[in-house]
């Protein structure tokens, strides 16, 4: 449920560290609770964003949710299939429903966040 | 007359189940000093019969266009409404329903809405149409902030040639968002001056909002406008006279961005102003930030089609202070009878209103140039036209409603300045005979 | 509900050549459309409506309309919403000729009967809400909001105050903060107490100069009376701020309490709920505001005033917010509660809110043993229960016991409003429905409890017996299908 690899923020986004790019997307407790996700609101490649700030939007049919990203940082890829198909968040929440990649600005941010087994623990 | 079920029998036994002995006990948690302990002022009850008698004889206090020749417009108008949408309104199970909230039990108004929206979308011309607003101006207003949210901009461009009230709804909508702008587009001879807007046109322009055709009558250079809005970030947002559609190009072909309009013509009765219902439809990109519900087709767990309020993460009830619009309620039971209207009608018929319409409107016109009538201005026009009077117009108003005539409206309304400026609308159901008599009237006037 | 479970499209009955409508001819002489309309506007292609028969369309809405729940056909205790019988007499009074075939332009002697009337319905509910005058203009409460929060603005711009915060309450329903935000405040939340009332601490946690007013809904969204209301305006007032009345929920206090002694300075009322209008499945409503003398001045003109001898419409309002509407409002509708409270009287008035609170206690009082009631007190002409228990120990939601009400052919209550109970349901009979009727309700809500338990798994496959099973709606929002396109292989059956 929640891959050892990855880093995990409070508000349910998890992060994939590469050099000094970072894959993000919501964890499997988030896309669970949002129950099936119909419409995403992607940012710009180029945008730039400090860490907590809003990055995007995910929309259920009765629910709205702001994302938050886990780490400073400037927009170089989104995935754009999330735009057609939405639902792959719920489908594969750490594989093809990542939402974005970013270059990271401050990479000493990773230490603020959780591993699998403390975010895991901060769930019940 | 009163509409409630429980005998004295059913009273006493249910308080007794509550533990209760009078009606007194229901309010013990209501504090002394904000109970009413007066009776309120209001007239004694009346029976079904003395009411119905009371209120026709206030009905009977006023001049109904049933009973004379109406040529008044300036956003109401008295179109023809065939009896079939009355009756179809009359059906409790539409009117005594709420919003669809359980699309099992909705199908009914949930499928007239889409209908609704898909005829709409098709005499505008563009891609999608919400569930209707409280009316025109309102939907005007709504577009104004949809447009600012688009765009982040802040400059709001409004035609000079507006309904003057429709403008005032937008500024009142406005007041509260100090950072926002409106500012008026200049009229030449009675249409949008293009090199005026030209000129205001910059890039910190969210909207440039025109009305086909105008509150004057005129008809806009809509295409010229468009063709200058092509490449700008500003939202082209479009007021239009939906009878007018069946005539004159749908907005969509020309570039607009929101089409909206005041619905009433679309078999509403004139009802002293209200209920009417703003229409609404905008271009698909724009469809996630359109105010108001709106209805979509889909599925059930056995494969039938059905529908469903969608799309509904806009709206209040989920976004709260964020909501593209506070809109909750609106104008259901309107768009059903304009669905009604436009089935009744059909292709051929809304064409024919509007052909109507407008060659009667040319017919009156020039009669009336003919006999030495002065028009304030000369552009084309649809279905109305302002002349100039010798008299004030209110009076030319005032003495022939006493005669059966309801002569146009009195531009002095909106304006003290316009007082010998009579406006006149001619609709599908004027004959030639009554406008002949008109003719003669204000011929001796 | 109807043998016919589903209906075509109206389109799809469309052939052309078929008529539905006959106008008069065209008796004057046609001019060639080109000599009156630059080529440019001229529409090219007429727009695809359907061509239809009258007898279609008669046929196509008679049976669309069957395939809906309504109030003619059964009990619909939809909280927040007030869906009481809608008199038939008050139909035929909206259309009379003298009201429904009235211009909003006409002179005004030629409509001194529907100013009378709009006069005469000002004084009416300025009694009933304890206020001094009323303005028609808005269509519905949310628009009745809009309006009475933009005076509230203007009164504090008189006095050259900016303020920029506008309270609403964690229980208050989405449109006081989306009114909020759309007049310019931001919307700020107050939490409720433990007995379902404004926290007074965390009221005064965001009490300052800043705040322009309050909004509430008293009896609020719980069904309870907020007994604090005193201390609650007293601290409003106290900063120098307004409070608004969200009259949603007026059906439970007229002639008991009126909002203006409560302290309120602004009120909307639903006509559409409290007086008896038909809800028109989504509309028109009517949410006409009153206020106290001091926002008399900022009411949107016009104002209906009598001068003796006759009414006259009133735009001498130099400090006038403006016009929020077109004309003068949702009229027919005005004419409907007008006529609805001409029939009952002041004492009559009073029964209404007497029974329906009776009412919504006898059912809360059958009910609070099978589900959770987070709020035991006595409550007003609503209440809410929490179907919490139901979904920790049998896995079944609200949203399915709300679905399994559809088969006994009841409306279900609201769902999941107010925000601050879990799986909430709540319930509003309203005054008219019959002991009977309760009774009924009563027994299909404990035999859903117990199936809940027993045989949950036809709680979540309901409904069973409706027009369409559940639909589905996550595919709807994503790929959104929102007209009929004839062309769509897919749209067709
Ligand atoms: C508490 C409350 N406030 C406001 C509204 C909005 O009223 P309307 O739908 O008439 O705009 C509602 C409607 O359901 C409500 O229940």
């Amino acid at each position: 449920m929640y891959p050892k690899e990855l880093k995990y923020s409070k508000d349910h986004e998890w992060i994939r560290v590469e050099g000094n790019k970072g894959v993000i997307g919501i964890t499997h407790y988030a896309q669970h609770q949002l129950g099936d996700i119909v419409f995403v609101e992607l940012p710009e490649v180029g945008d730039e964003f400090a860490v907590n700030d809003s990055f995007g939007v995910v929309e259920s049919v009765k629910s709205v949710s702001d994302l938050y990203i886990p780490v400073s940082g400037v927009v170089t890829k989104i995935n754009e299939d999330l735009i057609d198909s939405p639902e792959l968040i719920n489908e594969d929440p750490y594989g093809n429903g990542w939402i974005v990649e970013v270059e990271l600005t401050d990479s000493s941010e990773l230490d603020q966040l959780l591993d699998a087994g403390a975010y895991e623990a901060s769930l019940d | 007359m009163k509409y409630i079920p429980h005998t004295k029998e059913d009273i006493e036994l249910m308080l007794a189940d509550l533990g209760m002995d009078n009606f007194e006990d229901l309010w013990k948690e209501i504090p002394e000093a904000v109970r009413f302990r007066g009776s309120l002022e209001l007239p004694e009850p009346m029976s079904e019969y003395e009411l119905f008698g009371h209120l026709s004889s206030m009905a009977g206090r006023n001049l109904s266009a049933a009973s004379t020749v109406s040529f008044m417009g300036a956003g109401a108008y008295d179109h023809f409404v065939p009896s079939v949408v009355d009756h179809i309104l009359l059906r409790g199970e539409f009117y005594t329903a709420y919003t669809p909230y359980q699309p099992e039990v909705s199908q009914g108004t949930l499928q007239v809405i889409y209908e609704y929206q898909s005829m709409i979308t098709e005499l505008t011309g563009m891609d999608a149409a919400n569930a209707s607003m409280y009316d025109g101006a309102t939907a005007l207003a709504e577009a104004a902030l949809m447009a600012v949210d688009v765009t982040r901009k802040k400059k709001v461009l409004v035609a000079e040639t507006i309904n003057p009230r429709h403008l005032d709804v937008v500024v009142a909508y406005l007041l509260g968002r100090a950072e926002l702008e409106i500012v008026k587009v200049p009229a030449k001879d009675g249409k949008v001056d293009i090199s005026g807007l030209q000129e205001l046109l910059d890039d910190d322009t969210a909207a440039v909002m025109i009305q086909q055709p105008n509150f004057f009558g005129q008809l806009e250079d809509s295409r010229e406008i468009g063709e200058l809005l092509k490449d700008k970030k500003a939202l082209y947002v479009v007021s239009a006279d939906p009878i007018s559609l069946g005539v004159l190009e749908a907005p969509g072909n020309y570039g607009a961005d929101i089409v909206l309009g005041e619905g009433q013509p679309m078999g509403n009765p004139l009802s002293f102003g209200g209920p009417y219902l703003g229409f609404f439809a905008v271009k698909d990109k724009y469809v996630r930030r359109m105010p108001g519900r709106v209805v979509g087709a889909t599925k059930d767990i056995e494969g039938k089609r059905g529908f469903v309020l969608t799309l509904q993460t806009r709206e209040q009830h989920i976004r709260r202070e964020k909501a593209t619009s506070n809109i909750c309620s609106n104008q259901a039971l309107n768009a059903l009878a304009a669905a009604v209207y436009l089935s009744a009608m059909g292709k051929e018929g809304l064409h024919d209103a509007a052909k109507q319409s407008l060659q009667k409107a040319h017919y009156l016109y020039k009669e009336l140039v003919a006999i030495g009538y002065e028009p304030l201005y000369t552009n084309p026009f649809f279905k109305e036209f302002v002349i100039k009077t010798k008299r004030p117009a209110k009076e030319i108003v005032k003495t022939l409603a006493k005669e059966g005539i309801l002569a146009g409206v009195n531009l002095d309304i909106f304006n003290p300045d316009w007082d010998h400026y009579l406006m006149i609308a001619v609709t599908e159901k004027r004959s030639r005979d009554e406008m002949d008599k008109f003719v003669a009237r204000m011929g001796d006037l | 509900m109807t043998a016919k479970k589903r209906e075509k499209m109206i389109f799809e009955y469309s052939r052309a050549g078929r008529q539905g409508y006959s106008l008069p001819k065209l008796d004057v002489p046609e001019e060639a459309l080109s000599s009156l309309v630059p080529e440019a506007m001229i529409r090219q292609e007429k727009a695809n409506l359907p061509e239809v028969t009258e007898v279609d369309v008669v046929r196509h809405f008679t049976v669309l309309s069957q395939l809906n729940h309504s109030v003619d056909t059964g009990f619909y205790p939809l909280g927040s919403c007030t869906m009481k019988y809608n008199p038939k007499v008050n139909e035929d009074i909206a259309r009379l000729a003298g009201f429904a075939g009235i211009h909003p332009y006409q002179p005004e002697e030629t409509v001194q009967g529907a100013l009378q009337l709009l006069y005469e319905m000002e004084q009416y509910l300025a009694a009933i809400g304890g206020m001094d005058r009323v303005t028609f203009q808005p269509a519905a409460g949310a628009h009745g909001e809009f309006t009475g929060i933009m005076l509230i603005r203007a009164y504090h711009e008189a006095k050259g105050e900016k303020r920029t915060k506008f309270i609403v309450p964690d229980s208050a329903h989405g449109t006081n903060p989306a009114t909020a935000a759309m007049c310019g405040y931001e919307s700020v939340e107050v939490k409720s107490d433990g007995r379902g009332g404004v926290d007074i601490e965390d009221l005064k946690r965001v009490l300052d100069e800043d705040v322009a007013g309050l909004m509430l809904t008293n009896p609020n969204t719980l069904g309870l009376f907020d007994e604090q209301i005193h201390e609650i305006a007293e601290l409003i007032h106290g900063v120098g701020g307004l409070l608004y009345y969200d009259g949603a929920n007026a059906n439970a206090i007229l002639g008991i309490s009126r909002p203006g002694d409560m302290g309120f300075d602004v009120v909307h009322f639903n006509l559409h709920k409290t007086f008896g209008t038909p809800h028109g499945g989504g509309g028109p409503g009517s949410g006409p505001v009153g206020v106290k003398k001091e926002l008399v001045p900022y009411l949107p003109v016009p104002l209906v005033d009598f001068d003796g001898e006759r009414y006259f419409f009133n735009y001498n309002l130099p400090e006038s917010i403006g016009k929020v509407h077109s004309f003068y409002g949702n009229f027919s509708v005005v004419t409907k509660a007008y006529a609805y409270i001409r029939a009952l009287g002041a004492e009559g008035l009073r029964q209404v809110s007497e029974l329906a609170v009776l009412n919504a206690n006898y059912v809360m009082e059958h009910l609070k043993e099978d589900y959770d009631l987070p709020y035991d007190r006595i409550c007003m002409h609503e209440f809410v229960l929490s179907g919490r228990r139901q979904k920790k120990e049998n896995g079944v939601r609200t949203l399915d016991m709300a679905k399994r009400l559809l088969d006994f052919g009841i409306h279900p209550p609201t769902v999941y409003f107010p925000l601050i109970v879990e799986e909430a349901l709540m319930i509003e009979p309203t005054e008219t429905e019959s002991k009977e009727t309760l009774d009924w309700f009563i027994s299909v809500m404990k035999q859903i409890a117990k199936e809940a338990q027993e045989n949950p798994d036809i709680l979540k496959e309901a409904p069973h017996n409706t027009p369409v099973r559940r639909l589905d709606e996550a595919s709807a929002a994503r790929q959104p299908d929102l007209r009929w396109m004839p062309m769509r292989a897919d749209q067709v059956e």
